[in-house]
């Protein structure tokens, strides 16, 4: 039975247009990147910085999270704990019933996303309306991001077009990418000017200060976390770092690793709600940081490395399987190799475990990574945790990719490659009846050759060419 | 909700770190540049993402700016009173007939009228930063901070002594720190842009569409 990742897998290729249009994205954010790290001793150096600086956090992690909760009520920041998504999502909705909130902005958030909050929220009778112009693309099109910071980028300008204006009949036909941008600033200008509370997330907490920083280059980040008299940030509990003197070097990293932009066109610190004498801003300032499993991650000294993650999608840009499937074919909210670590640890080994076998390993994410997580060596990690039997149960749904059969393969295999007699036999039989084996080995050989065995064993080889030399 | 919190933090407490997570070493990164170079190095970053730097001096200003504004056909500009640039213009704005309007009362009383009506806003700044071409603005009660994203166009002055060559220069220099952080501290580097609809580079999607900076040398 095939799973609803191969179902994904498998629609994913059938579509040609997608993956053109997936590999000259691809290709274009990969060279845009490249363009901005011309000196590779400069490139190194700030990932080793930042991958220390988001290492430091995580081993300080709990100290931190409390430093900041101390600042931020001090600024007048609420902070609040979710341990799940239902929790976060419950208090979201408390906060937005009791300001008597009909209608929530949001801007570009993908722990929302994993909270599924805008199904939450208008089951209850808010309407939540995305702001940022690739989320506001995919929220009129019913569907999910397709990338964790481009999330309509699976949709081609006519796509986009043709749901423009079935959507907005009112407003003239165009795929002239600057009459669509200014329809949709027209369309949410209104929607700021009377929201009544904004939704964001948050790229970096600072302990220090008690202070949000959100990268953003529309202004929407800005509009929903100013105009509307109430802000509610939600976020992750790894995204803190301990000084500001950390945010910097994550900084100059984050926007050129993930849009080859050396800066975006707003850097927001959010410390605190409206000061009596301001004259603007929201008057109350909420902050919900969601565990969702990631304390479960945080226990594992290898697999935490999984949250030192910035978010800025340079593994996806760079990675071959993305670039084949696009975002969807995941069905996660996380998708490409930083999905394919996260997911299966959040969700359950045994529900997303597939993820992390579908790679090559060929380590394109690792090299381009700004906090140099080993994603291959994770993946690796993971397929291991996904078939154990010994399991300490850290890991969510450990062993429930185990299958009996394939287990007894390996079991054969280690015991004929730790008894060098048996395994010389069958290796030499292997060649000699090599004209004997099966060329049909099932869905291996629907589009490939079945593997042909040499004509004498490798360590033979290797004895002659010791005789030769001799 | 508490026990969300006792929960979580019990969890994470309860992982034994191998001791030696050795402090971090931090430094601040910066460039030598001198006055000049950091005043070119910040104007050609900022003409990449198409904002306007004009050099200007003390005195000429406000009368350099009005001029910029009468060739935008800018019929009108909110200022905050409070700030002795804001007062400087508004002399320059009247005389040139651009109507001056001070941001003197808080949002509520006048949101429609800011978001519908208002061609352009005025605002210093705390500095800039020369390497990604980004002005410093920190928000209070003298200058609120929708001046510089609803108007479609904002105008900024900036005085050259005050561009740092990085953030990390910026911050130290100025101690943020120690003098701890306002309500909303912004970078803006740019007008707002996006390139969600097929990687095309398109501007002015919330924010403004045009940035001006005025750097008087």
């Amino acid at each position: 039975m095939a799973s609803e990742f191969h179902r994904g897998v498998v629609k994913a290729l059938h579509d040609g247009a997608l993956r053109g249009h997936l590999r000259r994205a691809m290709d274009s954010l990969m060279e845009k990147r490249q363009a901005l790290f011309p000196d590779v001793d400069e490139l190194e150096s700030l990932r080793r910085r930042c991958m220390q600086i988001r290492a430091h956090a995580l081993a300080n992690l709990p100290d931190l999270l409390e430093q900041l909760e101390q600042r931020c009520s001090e600024n007048g920041i609420q902070v609040h704990w979710a341990e799940t998504t239902e929790q976060a999502n419950d208090l979201v909705y408390e906060i937005l019933q009791r300001h008597g909130v009909k209608q929530l902005v949001k801007g570009k958030s993908m722990v929302s996303e994993e909270m599924g909050l805008n199904h939450y929220l208008e089951a209850r009778g808010i309407e939540c309306l995305e702001s940022d112009l690739g989320e506001f693309i995919i929220q009129l099109a019913g569907e999910t991001p397709s990338h964790i910071v481009m999330p309509a980028l699976h949709k081609s300008k006519q796509e986009i077009a043709e749901l423009f204006h079935e959507k907005f009949p009112d407003i003239p036909y165009t795929d002239d990418v600057d009459e669509l941008t200014a329809a949709a600033r027209a369309i949410l200008r209104e929607k700021f000017e009377q929201a009544e509370a904004g939704l964001s997330g948050v790229n970096f907490l600072v302990a220090e200060t008690g202070t949000l920083c959100l990268v953003e280059n529309e202004g929407n980040g800005r509009m929903s976390t100013t105009v509307p008299p109430l802000h509610i940030a939600v976020t992750g509990i790894e995204k803190v770092v301990e000084k500001l003197a950390d945010v910097p070097p994550l900084l100059s990293l984050l926007p050129r690793s993930a849009t080859g932009q050396r800066i975006t066109t707003y850097f927001n610190m959010i410390s605190g709600p409206r000061k009596p004498d301001e004259k603007d801003g929201p008057t109350e300032v909420h902050l919900v940081l969601l565990d969702n499993g990631r304390s479960r991650i945080y226990a594992d000294e290898e697999l935490q490395a999984t949250l030192r993650c910035i978010r800025c999608g340079a593994c996806i840009n760079h990675c071959p399987v993305y670039t084949r499937l696009g975002g969807h074919a995941y069905g996660t909210v996380y998708p490409g190799p930083i999905g394919s670590i996260l997911e299966p640890q959040k969700e359950g080994l045994d529900r997303l475990g597939e993820l992390a076998e579908a790679s090559t390993l060929c380590g394109a994410c690792a090299e381009v990574c700004p906090v140099r997580i080993p994603i291959p060596q994770l993946l690796n990690r993971l397929r291991w945790e996904s078939v154990r039997q010994d399991g300490d149960d850290e890991t969510k749904g450990q062993g429930g990719r185990r299958k009996a059969t394939q287990a007894g393969l390996w079991q054969a295999w280690a015991s004929l490659a730790s008894h060098p007699a048996l395994y010389r036999i069958a290796v030499g039989s292997a060649s000699r009846f090599r004209r004997l084996l099966p060329q049909q080995l099932g869905p291996w050989t629907r589009v490939r050759k079945a593997p042909q065995i040499a004509e004498k064993p490798l360590r033979q080889l290797i004895e002659q060419e010791d005789k030769r030399d001799e | 909700m508490s026990e969300a919190r006792h929960r979580i933090l019990q969890r994470l407490r309860r992982v034994e770190r191998p001791s030696g997570d050795e402090e971090l070493t931090r430094s601040v990164d910066r460039h030598p540049w001198n006055r000049d170079e950091k005043i070119e190095r910040f104007s050609t970053r900022m003409s990449e993402v198409r904002a306007e730097v004009h050099l200007t001096t003390k005195d000429t200003w406000a009368a350099d700016l009005t001029a910029i504004l009468l060739n935008k056909g800018v019929r009108n500009m909110v200022y905050a009173p409070d700030k002795p640039d804001g007062s400087q213009l508004a002399t320059a704005l009247n005389a040139a007939k651009i109507d001056s309007v001070p941001y003197a009362q808080s949002i509520e009383a006048w949101k429609s009228e800011l978001f519908q009506q208002m061609d352009a806003g005025f605002t210093g700044c705390r500095g800039a930063i020369a390497e990604t071409g980004s002005l410093i603005l920190w928000a209070d009660e003298a200058e609120p901070r929708l001046l510089s994203l609803v108007p479609p166009i904002h105008c900024v002055l900036l005085q050259a002594d005050q561009i740092h060559s990085t953030f990390a220069e910026a911050i130290e220099a100025q101690g943020w720190t120690q003098e701890g952080m306002p309500t909303n501290a912004l970078l803006i580097s740019g007008p707002s842009k996006s390139a969600d609809i097929a990687q095309v580079l398109a501007y002015g999607v919330h924010g403004p569409k045009s940035l001006v900076v005025m750097v008087v040398q």
